[in-house]
């Protein structure tokens, strides 16, 4: 079944108990794990609606990523910490928590082959860890503001993190070296009144043909306190490292949380912030969406199904959503 | 001589110790007052009894619970976590370490209630400790105590305002008090602009002309003496010995060593420049850090901006106590109000009056003490609330100042702080 962005419509909405921070589905797309504000990370099962809290941060966890085989998960937490969770365990309890970074840890993501899990966040030092025992493999530092995002090349050789201050750092996943830098200084903005650095590449994603890389985060950030910007996704070349185009959302308030690309080469967005929540889709050309859907409330995360058809977002009011690409099946 | 305004009157006072230091130096000499007639060991005495404040105002709202009463796991808690201080028992947020390991010098009043959410209100209420009217003007903290600790012996500005640019032009915000306690702002680490003698006139051509200044005044005054001429002499010796002494403002006069300490970016250089001026004689510094004004992701901006604060904060604290100036140097760290317990969808914090916390330690202080409470989220608060006028009054007692008293302008008395306000005995030594 292909996926209509146009169809898109909120399908089932998931209660919790706390506001939301991330959602990711797990590898087999039998679960949605969230994260929350109450410091929790939490499993729903999507055929039972059963939900378990895991509770081992002693912060809120910022992101999550899953074994190659799908059956551990790990949390990053702002409290300098990574867990490693079962994924299928009745009552999941940490498997291993590693103190891995002085500060936040904003992003997690596991290499192709599933041997390596990097990370990364507010110390701008990059970290790879060994997926299967949690010991440290190298440290990169070479960040000069904090690491928003992180995902591994298809080919496993390269590490791609992006940060505060718009750059992605191209790291040879063998060696530790820097290899390149993807400038996106329209991700990034010192706004001088309210004297705080503002943007970031809050998600980074590559084309299914690998051919391009992509930076989303938020550009024409005019009062940052007042959360007055709008979501912006760059667009870079591979081959030549160059900037290849820029796709906006305008007239929208927001940030570009996260994006994934459809089986079908579309791009889908989840953007949130005082102009509320929408899921943006671009096709592969156009600086415009294809189409932009309205959720109820504003975006802070959001994860593509397995299946393809089906995004879930994170929201303040406790709920995940989750939306389908299709039309509205008859009552 | 004729004395035309009210005998008695704190401007009487003034001037006439001020004149007879004057007249007693003689021409040509530097303008004088009580200095003129004090040995260097006396005056040496008088300069360490000295109090001073220093002010730091975190522009915005600083939040309380990301600074002096972290929640951690509570629903309003957010992500960070407390730290313990220097002081067992006391834990603020983990993004103050440095300011932490100081805390045995400086107290928290964590039960401030101003029943203001506006900038532009709760600003007026921190800084005079009353409700902003339109029926009149309250003069600020600064115009205050410049006022409160002037014995005549200081000829330098007593209420200056550091930002990151200051033309050096005085602001209005002494009201009744009158413009000699209006705030000065200086800025960018120079000496005020126009504040150096242009280098066509040479020595024995200001003498010259300061000569004939002292003569045209002196035979003015034999005939019509008012507080307003005395006002303009004052001021016109502030702006002379603010000339005289104008390398105070230069901060590239501080070692290297100090520089790198407080750091490059503005709110380093300022922490510095409040240290120099305090020295220097300076009664009432205030210098300011923005923007915590954080409806939007409140907490990487916190990180960000508490960041910058910490150290250079921590480091000023440590110094005055390492010089032996925290007996005699009020430091009060406030902002306009605090911020909600309640995160907003955009992982912000908004405006609150209700129920946040203030910093402050030194002279007068009782150092690492906890005034008051809020619930166990933050949303109320639960024990001995105080509000703005609390605290100005507990600011000048802290000082020396019998906030109960009034000052006597032109023959009109106004109260120093709001009569129907106390200090916060508790805290004050």
């Amino acid at each position: 079944m292909k996926p209509d962005p146009k169809q898109t419509h909120v399908a089932r909405e998931l209660a919790g108990a706390a506001p939301l921070i991330c959602c990711r589905f797990d590898p087999s797309g039998k679960y949605l794990f969230t994260t929350a504000e109450d410091q929790s990370v939490n499993r729903v099962n999507l055929t039972s609606g059963e939900s378990v809290a895991m509770l081992g941060h002693d912060s809120w966890a910022r992101d999550l990523a899953f074994s190659k085989d799908g059956k551990t998960v790990v949390s990053s937490g702002f409290d300098d910490t990574l867990i490693w969770w079962p994924v299928e365990a009745e009552k999941p309890k940490p498997i291993r928590s590693v103190k891995a970074h002085k500060g936040w840890i904003r992003t997690v993501s596991v290499s192709p082959d599933g041997r390596l899990l990097a990370s990364g966040g507010n110390d701008r030092i990059v970290r790879l860890w060994n997926m299967a025992d949690g010991k440290l493999v190298r440290e990169m530092p070479g960040h000069t503001l904090d690491i928003y995002s992180s995902v591994f090349h298809p080919s496993g050789k390269w590490l791609l993190t992006g940060d505060l201050a718009g750059k992605i750092n191209q790291w040879d996943v063998a060696t530790g070296k820097l290899t390149r830098v993807f400038e996106g200084p329209d991700l990034h903005d010192y706004f001088k009144s309210q004297q705080v650095h503002f943007g970031g590449v809050r998600s980074l994603t590559f084309s299914p043909d690998g051919k391009q890389l992509v930076g989303a985060g938020l550009h024409k950030g005019t009062n940052p306190l007042g959360a007055v910007c709008e979501p912006l996704i760059l667009r870079f070349d591979w081959e030549t490292g160059k900037q290849s185009l820029k796709q906006t959302m305008k007239g929208v308030k927001g940030v570009a949380w996260r994006i994934r690309f459809l089986k079908d080469g579309t791009l889908a967005l989840g953007s949130g912030g005082s102009g509320g929540g929408y899921l943006g889709f671009w096709n592969g050309k156009d600086e415009a969406p294809i189409h932009k859907f309205k959720l109820p409330r504003s975006v802070r995360e959001m994860d593509l199904h397995p299946d393809g058809m089906q995004i879930a977002t994170a929201h303040w009011d406790n709920k995940a959503r989750l939306s389908r690409m299709e039309a509205k099946a008859k009552a | 001589m004729k004395c035309d305004y009210a005998c008695g009157s704190d401007e009487h006072a003034m001037a006439r110790r001020s004149f007879l230091g004057t007249l007693a130096a003689g021409t040509g000499a530097a303008m004088g007052g009580l200095g003129a007639f004090t040995s260097p060991a006396v005056a040496k005495e008088l300069a360490r009894d000295q109090k001073r404040m220093i002010v730091v105002d975190l522009h915005g709202g600083l939040s309380q619970l990301e600074s002096w009463d972290p929640k951690p796991g509570t629903d309003t808690g957010g992500p960070f976590r407390a730290i313990p201080t220097s002081v067992p028992g006391i834990h603020i947020s983990e993004l103050l370490p440095h300011t932490a390991k100081q805390m045995h010098h400086l107290s928290l009043v964590r039960s401030i209630n101003i029943k203001e959410t506006d900038h532009s209100r709760g600003r007026h209420k921190m800084l005079t400790g009353y409700k902003k009217t339109p029926a009149g003007a309250y003069p600020e903290l600064g115009a205050v105590v410049a006022k409160g600790l002037d014995d005549g012996s200081n000829s330098l500005p007593g209420h200056v305002k550091v930002y990151a640019s200051g033309s050096g032009a005085r602001s209005a915000d002494s009201a009744y008090l009158g413009p000699k306690y209006g705030s000065i702002s200086i800025g960018g680490g120079k000496a005020p602009a126009n504040s150096e003698r242009p280098s066509s006139i040479t020595d024995e051509a200001d003498a010259q002309r300061n000569l004939l200044r002292q003569r045209a005044n002196e035979r003015f005054l034999n005939r019509r003496r008012t507080a307003q001429t005395d006002a303009y002499m004052q001021s016109y010796e502030q702006a002379a010995e603010l000339m005289a002494r104008r390398e105070i403002f230069d901060l590239s006069k501080e070692s290297k060593k100090d520089q790198e300490r407080y750091g490059s970016h503005d709110f380093g250089r300022h922490c510095l420049m409040a240290r120099r001026l305090a020295e220097s004689g300076i009664n009432y510094v205030k210098i300011r850090h923005s923007n915590y004004d954080t409806h939007n992701e409140n907490f990487n901006f916190h990180f960000e901006q508490l960041g910058e604060f910490d150290k250079p904060f921590a480091t000023l604290i440590a110094d005055l106590a390492d010089r032996g100036m925290m007996e005699s140097t009020l430091v009060v760290v406030l902002s306009e109000f605090g911020r909600t317990p309640k995160i907003n969808e955009r992982y912000g914090r908004d405006h609150w009056g209700k129920a946040w916390s203030i910093c402050l330690g030194g002279a007068g202080i009782q150092p690492g003490a906890i005034i008051g409470a809020t619930n166990k989220n933050g949303t109320a608060v639960s024990e001995r609330e105080v509000d703005a006028g609390h605290l100005f009054h507990t600011y000048l007692r802290a000082l020396g100042l019998r906030s109960n008293r009034q000052f006597n302008i032109g023959g009109r008395k106004f109260p120093m702080a709001d009569p129907a306000m106390e200090p916060i005995r508790e805290l004050l030594t």
